[in-house]
C-alpha cells in the first residue's frame, strides 16, 4: 500500500493579524513529485517552512514520512533534505568544506566515495576546492543541490530547484532529478516559478492563492480543466482570479 | 518506530570542523583572537612596571594587575566566541540549511561553547606566554587554582553569550553591536584590577551576585596571601550553575520564539 510521505492537515499560520497560510490540506504519495505553486505571497515558503520545522504552525497537523513533524522532526530529518538558492552555505569555505561538514551532520558513511560521484552527477568537480562564496549563482545552485542530495533522502523538498541555472544545465539537473527519483523511489516536492519544470517533473501540482488551495490535479487535468495549453496560462489563470469569482481575468490568447 | 537519533558527538564535532575551516581560511579571524588581548597585555604590563615604584599594593604582587588582564581576557573571549560563531551562521545565511539537518539546537550550542574554549585557550595561551617573555611574569605560577578561575569565566562568559545570541535571535542582527560591548557593563562592579571593598556597599552586595567577583577577588587572596579560598570558588560555580540554567532555558526559549515568529530565516536587522 503506497502511504502518503507528506499529510498535511488544516495547515495555518498567522502573524498577527497577517493570515499567511489558511486551512491548507494536501497529501503526497511515494515517489509523487509534486509542485507548489502561486504568486508571490500566496504562502508557498510559509507552507515549505512548517514542513520543514523551521517554522512552527498557528494550527493544523504535519506528518512526514509517518512522523509528526511538530513533535519528532529529528526522527524525520536525517531522512529528508532541502535545497533553496535563498539559503547559503559558508562563503569563505571551499565546496568541498561545506559538504564534508554536511556529510557528518547527516553522518554519511565513505564521504570521499560519495563527493565523487556527486560531483560527477553535478558536474561541481571542477570546483570542488574553491571557495563556495567565489562561485557563480548557478554553481553555488549546483552545490546547493549537491547538500540536499549528500543523504539521499526519501523526501526532498526544493525552493526554485533550477533558478539561476542557465536552460542547459537546468534541463540537466531536471533530467538529474528524474533519474534520481526512478533510481531510489524517492518523493519530491518543491515550490516553483518556473513552468516547464512543473510540467515536465510534476506528476500533482497544488495551486495556492491567499494562503488556501484552490486548486489540485496533474498539468494534463489543470490544462484541461481550465481550457489553457500552457501551465503558465494556469498559473495565471489562479492567479488573477479573484476571491469568490467564477471567472478569472482575462487572459490574451487564451484557448476558450 | 525510527530509532530517536539523541545527542550526537559526530554532529557537534562536525560544527566545530566548520569553524576550524573558517579560522584556518581567514587570517583576520586569527589575528582578532591574539591582537586585543596583547594590546591590553602591554597596556597594564607597563602600567605595573610604573606603579610598582609608586604603591605598596601592587609592589607586593607585581602580577596582580597582569593576571586581572589575563583574566578579564577569558570572561569577555569567553562570550564573544559564543556569540560570533553563532553570528557567523547568519553572516553566511547557513543557519537554515543548519536548522534542517539533523543537527539539534542543544548540539549547536555545545559546539559554540567548545568552540568558544579553543578560541580562548589560543588567545590565553599566546598572551600568558607574552607576559612571561615581556615581564617575567607567570601566571602559570598559581597552579591549580588557575584552572578553576579559568573555568568559571569562562561558565560566565558561555552564559552571557548564550544571552546575546537570544538577544539577536529575539531581535535581529540590529542586537548584533550588545556583543561586544554587553559583557563590559560587569567591568566596574566586578573587581578586576582593584578589590570591590572600594566600592559602594550597596553596589558591593550587587558585585557578589557576579560569579567573576569571585573569581577575582580569589585571584588576589592568591597573589597577596598564597591562600586557595575554596568557599570563593564554590559561590563561583553555584552562581555559575544558576546562570547557565537561566542562559540555557532562554536560548532555547529564543529558538522555540524564532520558529514561531519565522526569524530564523531572517538575518538583516
Amino acid at each position: 500500500m503506497n502511504l502518503p510521505v507528506i499529510q498535511v492537515a488544516n495547515l495555518t499560520k498567522v502573524y498577527k493579524e497577517t493570515v499567511a497560510v489558511a486551512g491548507v490540506s494536501f497529501e503526497v504519495r511515494r515517489g509523487e513529485t509534486v509542485a507548489l505553486l502561486g504568486g508571490n505571497g500566496a504562502g508557498k515558503t510559509t507552507t515549505l517552512c512548517m514542513m520543514l520545522g523551521l517554522l512552527i504552525p498557528t494550527s493544523g497537523t504535519i506528518a512526514i514520512l509517518g512522523e509528526d513533524m511538530l513533535r519528532h522532526r529529528y526522527r524525520v530529518l536525517p531522512r529528508m533534505n532541502f535545497s533553496s538558492p535563498y539559503m547559503d552555505l559558508p562563503q569563505r569555505l571551499t565546496v568541498r568544506q561545506n559538504l564534508t561538514v554536511y556529510a557528518k551532520l547527516y553522518g554519511i558513511p565513505a564521504l570521499p566515495a560519495r563527493l565523487e560521484q556527486l560531483g560527477a552527477d553535478l558536474d561541481i568537480a571542477g570546483f570542488m576546492d574553491r571557495p563556495y562564496g567565489q562561485l557563480s549563482a548557478g554553481q553555488k545552485t549546483r552545490v546547493s543541490l549537491a547538500k540536499a542530495f549528500l543523504n539521499e533522502p526519501e523526501l526532498l523538498l526544493m525552493d526554485e530547484p533550477t533558478a539561476s541555472l542557465d536552460p542547459d544545465m537546468a534541463d540537466y539537473v531536471r533530467n538529474y532529478l528524474r533519474a534520481y527519483q526512478q533510481r531510489t523511489g524517492a518523493t519530491m516536492f518543491f515550490a516553483s516559478h518556473n513552468m516547464v519544470e512543473v510540467e515536465r517533473l510534476c506528476s500533482d501540482v497544488i495551486l495556492l492563492r491567499a494562503g488556501k488551495v484552490v486548486d489540485q490535479g496533474s498539468p494534463r487535468t489543470l490544462l484541461g480543466r481550465y481550457g489553457r495549453r500552457t501551465m503558465e496560462e494556469v498559473f495565471i489563470d489562479v492567479a488573477r482570479r479573484r476571491e469568490g469569482a467564477e471567472e478569472p481575468e482575462p487572459l490574451a490568447g487564451a484557448v476558450s | 518506530m525510527l530509532p530517536n537519533p539523541g545527542f550526537s558527538p559526530r554532529r557537534i564535532w562536525a560544527m566545530l570542523l566548520r569553524y576550524l575551516y573558517l579560522l584556518r581560511s581567514s587570517w583576520p579571524r586569527i589575528v582578532e583572537m591574539v591582537y586585543w588581548p596583547t594590546v591590553q597585555l602591554m597596556l597594564w604590563g607597563f602600567m605595573t612596571e610604573f606603579l610598582r615604584h609608586q604603591t605598596d599594593w601592587v609592589a607586593r604582587a607585581g602580577g596582580v594587575l597582569i593576571t586581572g588582564v589575563l583574566m578579564w581576557d577569558v570572561l569577555y573571549r569567553g562570550q564573544l566566541g559564543v556569540s560570533l560563531m553563532f553570528f557567523e551562521e547568519m553572516y553566511a545565511r547557513n543557519l537554515g540549511n543548519l536548522l534542517v539537518s539533523p543537527l539539534r539546537s542543544y548540539e549547536l550550542a555545545i559546539s559554540l561553547v567548545l568552540m568558544s574554549l579553543i578560541r580562548t585557550l589560543i588567545s590565553f595561551g599566546g598572551t600568558s606566554i607574552l607576559a612571561i617573555l615581556l615581564y617575567q611574569f607567570s601566571i602559570y605560577s598559581m597552579g591549580f587554582p588557575l584552572v578553576t578561575f579559568y573555568m568559571n569565566l569562562l561558565l560566565m562568559g558561555w552564559a552571557v553569550g548564550l544571552l546575546v545570541v537570544a538577544m539577536v535571535l529575539r531581535y535581529g542582527m540590529g542586537a548584533e553591536g550588545l556583543a561586544w560591548v554587553v559583557i563590559f557593563a560587569v567591568q566596574p562592579f566586578t573587581g578586576i584590577y582593584y578589590p570591590i571593598t572600594v566600592l559602594p556597599p550597596w553596589i558591593q552586595t550587587v558585585s557578589w551576585f557576579l560569579p567573576s567577583t569571585h573569581v577575582f577577588e580569589g585571584m588576589r587572596i592568591i597573589l597577596f596571601k598564597g591562600e586557595f579560598r575554596t568557599d570563593l570558588l564554590v559561590n563561583a560555580l553555584l552562581l555559575n550553575a544558576v546562570y547557565m540554567v537561566v542562559a540555557v532555558v532562554v536560548f532555547l526559549a529564543a529558538f522555540r520564539a524564532a520558529r514561531v515568529r519565522g526569524l530564523l530565516l531572517q538575518s538583516g536587522e
